[in-house]
């Protein structure tokens, strides 16, 4: 029996079409709030390779260093999240129909809005050249600060409409589970809320010290905080691109779900592992015992566990549908997935790409081994096969379906939308090696000439670079076909014979087997929580124990 | 809940790899010490040029052939800008801020650490090769941040 999770979409249910009217706008300011910021994103990382690569020499009104920050603020920060908060706010409101006020989630989106645009305005104004990871005692204008919080604080906004959604699922079927998608966005959320305590825990340091209320910063501290939020950010952008490979990709070939309790279990699991774990992200810092670091590196392996299930399970989902098709034989099977269909292709183009993230993953957290690679290029292309593959990709692709189903209107050139997913393939590939290449070389990262006065070490380094800025332009040529296909659909207002739908996948097994305990997300977060005031209790106590001396805070751009 | 049999094979794939990986680095931890950077030791980051031994940063020769050397990282360059050491020397390399955070990198050396200021960071490595190794700051430290390097000559 099948899960109740794929409502209809015959626009028969009047409550429904409420629903969908309510709250379609409001998902669609998310989608193409992501889309305009991947946009600008892209076109300073382009010119970034360029300047890297010594093909163009920045302006000081745009230098190198506003244009990094910008970048890593924008996609990393600012794309993911309107996405991802988008993304979760459709999947809860479409598997759970009822009359519902909308108020919320415009809140959420409005301030999250307002805040990117102050730290935006930090970032072009030059008073903010600090990187997404704003290591004190560089110190920007509160603007940048403020910003950043309330783009955090509209998350949490955008996270309590969607728990409240559940609460009332919950509360109004008793004995059911919680649909899948909006589980896994609750989850997720539950997740999020966490993991960004670490960042308004470390605003509070800075806030008061940029406005010149406190005159020095406990540094070590305020990395801690960072990274408790760091890492976690990371599995906020995996746990997304999960949510669409597990219910919305096997949509797009008619398949199932392979396992509802199985999906929930991995979720659980991402929930407790994704924060106490961030200090992989500071193995090389002094002032942090080796300890703490090693028992970090063995939470961060507990990864591999929820990581192989999610394998696992979306393999099956493709041999499952196939069979489902008459189709039998690995050749076959592969052949027979849609592959021209952008909103498969761009996901499964990512899932690709993260087999090396992740094995490269594997790498940077072996302890010892981070030592030769720690704040090279080869963790820039690390990231790029994750956040910038398996993440974007998916989230381009789920775009792809979303804007159809949410307009009513058909997909504007189809076929630039395929040509897109396969070109930022491509280009991530090209972009990525490189830059891995570059590393293992001992090339610095955020540095924005590593020429060095032509110093013997430096000069097998420029070759990569090249290549890095040859497949950035590839990239930043998809991101302009994305455009063209988002704002196109927008703007041509061509409406589809059929109404087009975004669905989610049911699952194979009966939802009612999987462990009620598994719904329990109150508990699960306790538990998640618990489990990073652990991981983090002795460090953080270490660090305030330890530390005697403030740093003054200084701009030195 | 059903659980596959090939599941249940590849999830014991999974976590037998998991055992092996921690039980490499651990061992490695604890056997060869292979960890990475780790001193604990704390310094005023105002009065980094009053704290010796950062007062006088330089190469101090401890023993034939063992050395340590004391720097200072501040925008946007490092004191000293360059040190000899005779080939197959082992240098511990002791490095503070004075301004804002640092990297401290010898690209093609196992010699990689952050400098925070406040923080007293610690490596060591032993120089095999002749030759002229680049020092570059591998964390982004301001405008000109790119030309933050240094050499270090083995002779």
């Amino acid at each position: 029996m099948a899960t109740p999770i794929a409502q209809p979409r015959t626009g028969t249910d009047p409550v429904l079409e409420l629903s969908r009217a309510s709250g379609d706008l409001l998902v669609l300011a998310h989608v193409y709030t992501a889309t305009l910021v991947l946009g600008i994103g892209a076109l300073f990382g382009m010119l970034q390779g360029f300047s890297r690569a010594n093909f163009i020499t920045m302006p000081p009104w745009l230098d190198y260093y506003r244009m990094l920050t910008a970048h890593g603020v924008l996609m990393a920060l600012v794309f993911t999240t309107f996405f991802i908060t988008g993304l979760f706010t459709y999947s809860t409101y479409h598997t759970i129909p009822r009359d519902r006020s909308v108020v919320l989630g415009w809140i959420g989106y409005c301030v999250m809005l307002v805040g990117t645009v102050m730290a935006a305005v930090a970032i072009l104004d030059g008073s903010a050249s600090v990187l997404y990871t704003f290591y004190a005692p560089l110190k920007a204008s509160p603007l940048f600060y403020f910003g950043a919080t309330f783009l955090v604080l509209g998350t949490w906004a955008v996270a309590a409409d969607i728990f409240l959604n559940v609460a009332w699922y919950k509360s109004a079927n008793p004995g059911k589970r919680v649909p899948l998608p909006a589980f896994i966005a609750a989850c997720t959320m539950t997740m999020w809320i966490i993991a960004t305590l670490g960042v308004v825990a470390e605003m509070g340091l800075l806030i008061p010290w940029s406005l010149g209320w406190t005159s020095g910063i406990d540094v070590g501290l305020t990395r801690m905080f960072f990274w408790y939020f760091g890492h976690p950010l990371v599995y906020f952008w995996i746990m997304a691109a999960y949510a669409i490979w597990y219910t919305v990709v096997p949509a797009t070939f008619r398949g199932t779900i392979f396992s509802d309790g199985l999906t929930r279990l991995a979720f659980i699991m991402l929930l407790l592992l994704s924060t106490p774990v961030g200090l992989h992200h500071q193995y090389l810092d002094p002032g942090v015992s080796a300890g703490w670091k090693w028992m970090h590196a063995v939470t961060t392996y507990g990864v591999v566990v929820p990581s192989f299930m999610t394998a696992f399970a979306i393999f099956a989902t493709f041999e499952l549908g196939a069979r489902k098709a008459g189709v039998r034989g690995f050749r076959n099977i592969v052949r027979w997935l849609p592959w021209k269909n952008p909103v498969f292709a761009g996901p499964a183009l990512g899932m690709i790409l993260f087999i090396f993230g992740g094995f490269g993953g594997i790498v940077n957290n072996s302890y010892s081994m981070d030592v030769l690679v720690h704040n090279t290029m080869w963790i820039v292309g690390h990231f790029h096969i994750t956040v910038g593959g398996p993440a974007a990709l998916t989230f381009i692709g789920a775009t792809y379906g979303l804007i159809p189903a949410l307009t009513g209107r058909a997909l504007f050139a189809p076929k630039l939308a395929l040509v897109q997913v396969y070109t930022w393939f491509g280009g991530m590939v090209i972009m990525s090696t490189a830059m891995h290449w570059a590393g293992l070389l001992g090339s610095p990262r955020r540095t924005a000439d590593v020429s060095y006065f032509g110093a013997q070490g430096a000069a097998t380094w420029h070759a990569h670079m090249v290549w890095a800025a040859i497949g950035g332009t590839i990239i930043a040529l998809s991101v302009v076909m994305f455009i063209v296909v988002a704002t196109g659909t927008w703007l041509a207002d061509r409406r589809a014979a059929e109404r087009p739908v975004f669905e989610f996948a049911s699952a194979d097994d009966d939802a009612l087997e999987t462990p009620p305990a598994f719904d329990r997300l109150g508990r699960w977060g306790a538990i998640a929580l618990g489990l990073a005031v652990l991981a983090y209790a002795g460090p953080v106590f270490a660090q305030i124990q330890a530390h005697a001396y403030l740093a003054p805070g200084m701009r030195t751009w | 809940m059903h659980v596959h049999r090939q599941e249940r094979i590849w999830m014991t794939f999974g976590i037998a790899m998991l055992v092996i990986f921690l039980a490499v680095i651990t061992t490695a931890a604890v056997v060869d010490g292979f960890v990475p950077p780790s001193h604990v030791q704390s310094i005023d980051p105002t009065k980094v040029s009053q704290t010796p031994p950062f007062d006088h940063p330089g190469l101090r020769k401890v023993a034939d052939g063992a050395y340590e050397a004391y720097y200072v990282a501040r925008i946007f360059s490092f004191a000293p800008a360059s040190i000899e050491v005779p080939v197959g020397s082992r240098v511990t390399f002791y490095v503070t801020s004075a301004d804002v955070e640092h990297g401290f990198s010898i690209p093609a050396t196992g010699v990689n650490t952050m400098v925070t200021p406040g923080w007293v960071s610690q490596v060591s490595h032993t120089f095999k090769d002749r030759g002229t190794f680049l020092l570059v700051c591998n964390e982004y430290c301001g405008a000109a941040h790119h030309m933050m390097a240094a050499k270090v000559e083995v002779k």
